[in-house]
């Protein structure tokens, strides 16, 4: 064990406690400001309430990820500072550029929205709360443009030791990229539509036969469709990831299947022994006759290439995180598009269905996080493919001491403050919506009814 | 184009020392001005549509550091790893005890978060840019006693700003008082810089504590912000020479092309980040009513 393990370590906790809350912000803040617009254009009180419910349970969650992605930005230049100096000219820059873009955005107006309830006119404080929403969505695009770069990069030379920049264009535009913003972001989608659908099944299961399920009702179908389209762009560029995968990172395709040897008419292997012929080399080419590089071959391939080493990733995670991704992502999805079916042209939630979105909740998250397992552990030894070893990136100035103090306090902090997240959530979910008080003149003038 | 960008840089700092100093200063003094549960949520409530959109000078900073010059940002965040650890956990601590707090059975764990979330970042940062220009402990913990008692200044004054009744009373005295600690720190902790905005940034603190002892307080205001940015100034000017010990700006810089392209992007953002904070600081600009006790 040491201090590189460790910071290893602790970019994947953090990292993975970061996107536990990340999707659902991105995902939770357009349904919010969905269900605001709707408030906004029919003046139904119904939409105010479920805006204000699900707006708490939006802020509860955004903190969480608020303050665990600070911790991302400043995690580079602590851990990785050799990877940082590498890297600096070209990863930085969509770094940077998030932070004025889109961070910005999305905080001023939250916190416009949050205190200006009755403060603003209605359209600009409907305003706010789009700003914001879209602040989290323009986030996401720079963060995966810089990741995709470790895995694609494009647009760069290197002088001296350090990569430089030479088309910011070709960065923000990389292939890898324009597959991957739509894929997580749609996952996002998934996640929060699937969040959305639990809280309903929850409260259709309560309110079953009263009013009140009319407009969890109306809540979950709307979530069902957005889920259900979600999970469209998430099958559709994860296609068009596989086939990127394909040309540019083979090793990280083969590590997913399992193939040891350069195979023509590879076969897709569902779970070990369980396999379908050609369906690996048609997923990944349209030609179920092409040939799919094996980890073994490709290890031969990369010695010449890079010298001695082991290029091979982690082969039982990242075989069986591909797995979990697919199978649970595709069970959230399925489940959305039944949903869709069995409750179309006014047809009632039947109670096992609302059961049954209890399960909404977790798989797509355990989907997410297993595609993030799959998208980095396939991608080691690399932090920069082909340029420059993770072993390589980490700061030498620091000691195994510092950062296992590090590591512990993180982990120990985030897991503390999950665990309040999710009672947090819980509460709040099982308190409902709240009924719009007839509230007293001096009341009013305390503009926080959502802090 | 080198200096440019160290520029913008610094006015980032800037930015945030100044916005998040008083946010500092409020989330620690929140239970001292406060004698019971609505005077506490008022005091917060100063601060709250606009802390997080003022961290986020300290991201945008981070992020400016690392796009223009990745060597100097991986140097001194690996260089002061423990601080900065700390620096992180106060900033989780605050923000989700600010965030929660109202959300929460009893706030008083939330508010004890935000106390300790706010003093660990009001002092350490103290402590690194010291350690920085000076080296050694002694002059890390004088640098961390100066921020702490500034922020603390800072945020008294502009409760004393924001509030009304019992409130904005208790945060005068409270600013006396902390004017009282912070002159004598300053002394000591700004006379190690000596040049003309460290000097400058003295007599700004100085001013202030007589502007709010005549109950000036958005004259105060004024003092303590420019003594902030005179004291930050004061600091840039030092680092602009010896960014790091071995390093020089021009060794830590990107290349003339990413630094042309961020310019370009800076130039079209900052002035919108610019303006629409301002307006939320305009949309907020009236006290926050401090219900009677």
């Amino acid at each position: 064990m040491d201090a590189l393990d460790l910071a290893r370590w602790q970019f994947g906790v953090t990292t993975v406690y970061h996107f536990l809350f990340v999707p659902l912000t991105i995902g939770l803040g357009i349904f919010v400001a969905g269900l605001q617009t709707a408030w906004h254009r029919t003046g139904k009180e119904h939409y105010l309430k479920l805006t204000k419910f699900f707006g708490k349970l939006f802020l509860i969650n955004f903190a969480m990820g608020v303050v665990t992605g600070i911790v991302q930005e400043f995690q580079f230049g602590m851990n990785w500072s050799e990877y940082s100096t590498f890297v600096g000219d070209v990863f930085g820059a969509p770094l940077a550029m998030e932070a004025l873009l889109a961070f910005f955005m999305e905080s001023t107006f939250l916190g416009l929205w949050i205190f200006g309830w009755d403060r603003l006119p209605k359209k600009a404080h409907l305003a706010c709360i789009w700003a914001a929403a879209i602040g989290s969505n323009i986030s996401a695009y720079f963060i995966l443009a810089a990741n995709a770069w470790m895995k694609h990069p494009v647009g760069y030379e290197v002088v001296d030791g350090k990569a430089r920049m030479t088309d910011l264009w070709a960065v923000l535009t990389n292939s890898t990229a324009l597959a991957q913003v739509p894929h997580v972001i749609g996952g996002a989608f998934v996640v929060a539509g699937g969040f959305v659908l639990a809280v309903c099944g929850y409260w259709l299961l309560r309110t079953r036969g009263t009013r009140a399920a009319a407009m969890w009702r109306g809540a979950a179908r709307a979530a069902l469709l957005m889920t259900a389209l979600a999970g469209a762009v998430v099958a559709g560029t994860g296609d068009m990831s596989a086939k990127l995968m394909y040309e540019q990172q083979p090793m990280k395709l083969a590590a997913a299947e399992g193939l040891e040897r350069d195979t023509a008419g590879a076969a897709f292997s569902v779970a070990p022994g369980i396999e379908i012929p050609k369906v690996l080399s048609f997923l990944a080419t349209n030609d179920p006759d092409a040939v799919v590089a094996g980890t073994e071959d490709l290890q031969r391939r990369f010695e010449e290439q890079f010298g001695p080493g082991d290029y091979r990733p982690n082969g039982p995670v990242v075989f069986w995180s591909f797995r979990v991704m697919i199978a649970f992502g595709m069970a959230t999805v399925g489940l959305s598009v039944l949903g869709l079916w069995l409750t179309r042209r006014r047809r009632a939630f039947p109670a096992w269905l609302s059961k049954a979105l209890l399960l909404a909740l977790p798989l797509p998250l355990a989907a997410v996080i297993a595609g993030w397992l799959l998208s980095e552990i396939g991608r080691q030894p690399w932090t920069v493919a082909g340029e420059l070893l993770t072993a390589a990136s980490v700061s030498p100035g620091v000691t195994l001491a510092e950062v296992a103090t590090s590591l512990a306090i993180f982990t120990l902090v985030y897991g503390v403050f999950t665990v309040a997240e999710a009672v947090l959530l819980a509460r709040h979910v099982r308190k409902g919506v709240e009924e719009p008080a007839p509230e007293p003149a001096a009341e009013r003038r305390e503009p926080q009814l959502m802090y | 184009m080198i200096e440019l960008w160290f520029a913008i840089i610094a006015f980032l700092w800037t930015g945030y020392f100044v916005l998040e100093g008083f946010d500092f200063g409020v989330g620690m003094l929140a239970p001292v001005v406060s004698r019971n549960a609505a005077e506490q949520r008022a005091s917060l409530q100063t601060i709250g549509p606009v802390w997080d959109g003022n961290e986020v000078w300290l991201i945008t900073a981070v992020g400016a550091m690392f796009a223009a010059f990745p060597a100097w940002y991986a140097g001194v965040f690996s260089t002061f790893y423990l601080p900065v650890t700390l620096i992180l956990v106060g900033l989780i601590l605050r923000g989700l005890g600010l965030e929660w707090r109202s959300k929460v059975a009893n706030p008083a764990w939330c508010d004890l978060a935000v106390v300790a979330g706010s003093a660990l970042p009001a002092f350490l940062w103290g402590t690194v840019f010291a350690h920085l220009l000076f080296g050694g402990l002694l002059a890390a913990l004088l640098g961390g006693a100066f921020t702490l008692a500034v922020c603390v200044l800072h945020g008294a004054v502009f409760l004393a700003l924001k509030t009304t009744g019992q409130v904005r009373r208790r945060a005068r005295t409270a600013a006396l008082a902390a004017a009282g600690v912070t002159l004598p720190v300053a002394v000591f902790a700004l006379s190690g810089l000596g040049t003309g905005p460290a000097l400058a940034a003295m007599a700004a603190l100085a001013a202030a504590t007589a502007l709010i002892w005549r109950r000036r307080e958005g004259w105060a205001f004024g003092a303590t912000a420019g003594a902030i940015v005179l004291t930050t100034l004061a600091v840039f000017m030092e680092l602009r020479l010896r960014p790091l010990p071995g390093l020089t700006l021009a060794e830590a810089a990107s290349g003339p092309y990413t630094l042309t392209m961020l310019s370009w992007i800076g130039l079209i953002a900052l002035p919108f980040v610019l303006v629409y904070q301002g307006w939320t600081y305009w949309v907020f600009r009236k006290r926050v009513l401090v219900p009677a006790g």
